[in-house]
């Protein structure tokens, strides 16, 4: 009896969030006919959006990864004072609603913000730029990177970079011949839900780098442009976004070293 | 679980009232003194630009007043059968030109906004603020003094279409956008002190007019014409005014 009442609340409690989480899902996806959606998805305003948004999302993670490894390296193998601060700042991203990531971007690199002058001195404006986009990419996005590339590199065992060292690897061997190879599943990882993430960004985005179509207008905030005017529009840009950012995540977990989503430790394997 | 769920469903008897982003210091004031006389009412306020209130009017948002920004998107709610009666003219509002004090792209007159490299933000195209914009920016382009690729060297300098007229107004105060279309009543005295104000020649001069209506579906029927009375009534007026707003009629 007790374990009926269990079963029927885990299933209750299953099925709840599966309608919460899924049916938006499909909402959008039964919305358009195939038809109808492929005209939506050919009108020039889709495809400029799709473009800026592979553009920049993909800028985004190279970013992510070239400025992310050495944190994480640095989170991972090293102990230092000030470590859980920087392990936090990392992190805030995560919970930080985007929309203040936008304006504390915009009073930080703003002409007007803090490091504005200094920018100016180097010609560089930011507001209303793609970069600005990346930018507010980049703030969103590096903590799904760093917390799984740190959880990597971090579950790869010392004995492995002290026997190259031993053999005599310099530290930049080791590094790149012996412990990245080890951590590679958790940053490859790391680097699909940054760039899953990046796709998605809106709220930083509008808000630091404006919506200009061509320039700014990535496809969240051609969704929400559409949104205002044009239905069919924003519902087959949706749909476009739900099966991008569903394959990226797919593709993680089909993906030889697939088990290593969402941070999980990867295990060391010999070679 | 059922008392957070029972809890996030139970709504208590408020008045809702769905008005255009521009309204929003006019109306806040309002509301105090109408709660004032009233404590027992509620009133909660969504500003939006009027392109996002008509859509959030028509997938059945619990709305009891509407008010916008211009008679388009009232008459697009009408057609969609979300208003009661007939709307009601209550404000009008003046379009204006603004940059940062600082003048960062050396704004001196009407005609600067089309030197090349002026960063100018607009609301977009489906926000009344965004329309009233390229009317003007088009009527001007037909004025004496004024080179006939005006408007398209203008609209060439837009960096960003924002989704409301207090986003344009705040990249303006921030300094971020060289100049941007606003109403005049979106000039507070926070904005004022941190912008200059141009004002359009009267041959672009594009006025503004801001219809309330109750909607349809209202559960509150009682209330919100309350509000709508007290909007139309001389002290609600006189709210408008203080805000900057022409008089409706």
């Amino acid at each position: 009896m007790k374990l009926l009442v269990v079963r029927v609340a885990l299933s209750a409690a299953v099925a709840t969030l599966l309608c919460i989480l899924a049916l938006p899902m499909i909402s959008l996806l039964v919305r358009l006919s195939p038809r109808e959606l492929l005209h939506q998805l050919a009108q020039p305003v889709v495809l400029t959006a799709l473009g800026l948004s592979l553009e920049t999302s993909i800028a985004t993670t190279a970013l992510v990864i070239v400025l992310g490894l050495p944190v994480a390296y640095l989170l991972a193998t090293k102990e230092f004072t000030g470590k859980r601060v920087l392990q936090t700042l990392v992190e805030i991203p995560i919970v930080l609603p985007p929309t203040v990531a936008g304006v504390g971007l915009l009073l930080a690199f703003g002409r007007a913000g803090l490091a504005g002058g200094a920018l100016k001195a180097l010609g560089i404006e930011l507001p209303f730029t793609t970069l600005a986009v990346v930018m507010a990419q980049v703030f969103v996005a590096t903590p799904f990177f760093i917390s799984a590339a740190t959880a990597g590199i971090a579950s790869v065992e010392r004995r492995y970079t002290e026997a190259a060292a031993t053999l005599g690897a310099t530290p930049g061997y080791g590094f790149f011949r012996v412990l990245l190879p080890l951590a590679l599943p958790s940053v490859l990882a790391g680097a699909a839900m940054s760039w899953a993430r990046a796709l998605g960004e809106f709220g930083a985005t509008i808000t630091f780098a404006g919506n200009l179509p061509g320039r700014t207008q990535t496809m969240p905030l051609a969704v929400y442009t559409a949104l205002q005017n044009d239905l069919a529009a924003a519902v087959a840009l949706s749909v476009l976004l739900v099966i991008l950012s569903f394959t990226i995540l797919l593709g993680l977990r089909f993906a030889p070293w697939g088990a290593a989503v969402g941070g999980a430790p990867a295990r060391p394997r010999g070679r | 679980m059922w008392l957070v769920l029972a809890l996030l469903l139970q709504q208590p008897k408020h008045l809702a009232v769905y008005a255009a982003a521009s309204l929003s210091d006019a109306f806040n004031e309002m509301a105090d003194s109408l709660q004032r006389r009233d404590p027992d009412l509620h009133i909660d306020f969504n500003f939006a630009g009027s392109q996002v209130l008509v859509l959030q009017l028509g997938q059945g948002a619990a709305a009891d007043v509407f008010a916008s920004a211009d008679d388009r998107w009232m008459q697009t709610a009408r057609d969609s059968g979300l208003i009661d009666g007939t709307p009601q003219t209550f404000a009008r509002n003046r379009l204006v030109v603004i940059v940062p004090k600082g003048n960062p792209a050396r704004i001196g007159k009407l005609q600067d906004l089309a030197r090349s490299g002026v960063k100018l933000v607009l609301a977009a195209d489906a926000v009344p603020a965004g329309r009233y914009a390229r009317e003007a920016i088009f009527r001007l382009a037909w004025s004496a003094g004024y080179p006939p690729d005006y408007s398209r060297r203008v609209l060439a300098n837009v960096v960003s279409y924002e989704e409301n007229v207090r986003s344009v107004a705040a990249k303006v105060q921030l300094g971020e956008a060289d100049a941007g279309f606003v109403y005049v009543s979106d000039v507070t005295p926070a904005v004022a002190r941190q912008v200059r104000r141009f004002d359009l020649p009267d041959t672009a001069d594009v006025i503004a007019s801001y219809p309330i209506a109750l909607v349809r579906h209202s559960t509150n029927t009682e209330a919100a014409k309350t509000f709508i009375d007290f909007v139309l009534s001389p002290s609600g007026q006189a709210v408008l005014t203080k805000n900057r707003f022409l008089p409706g009629r």
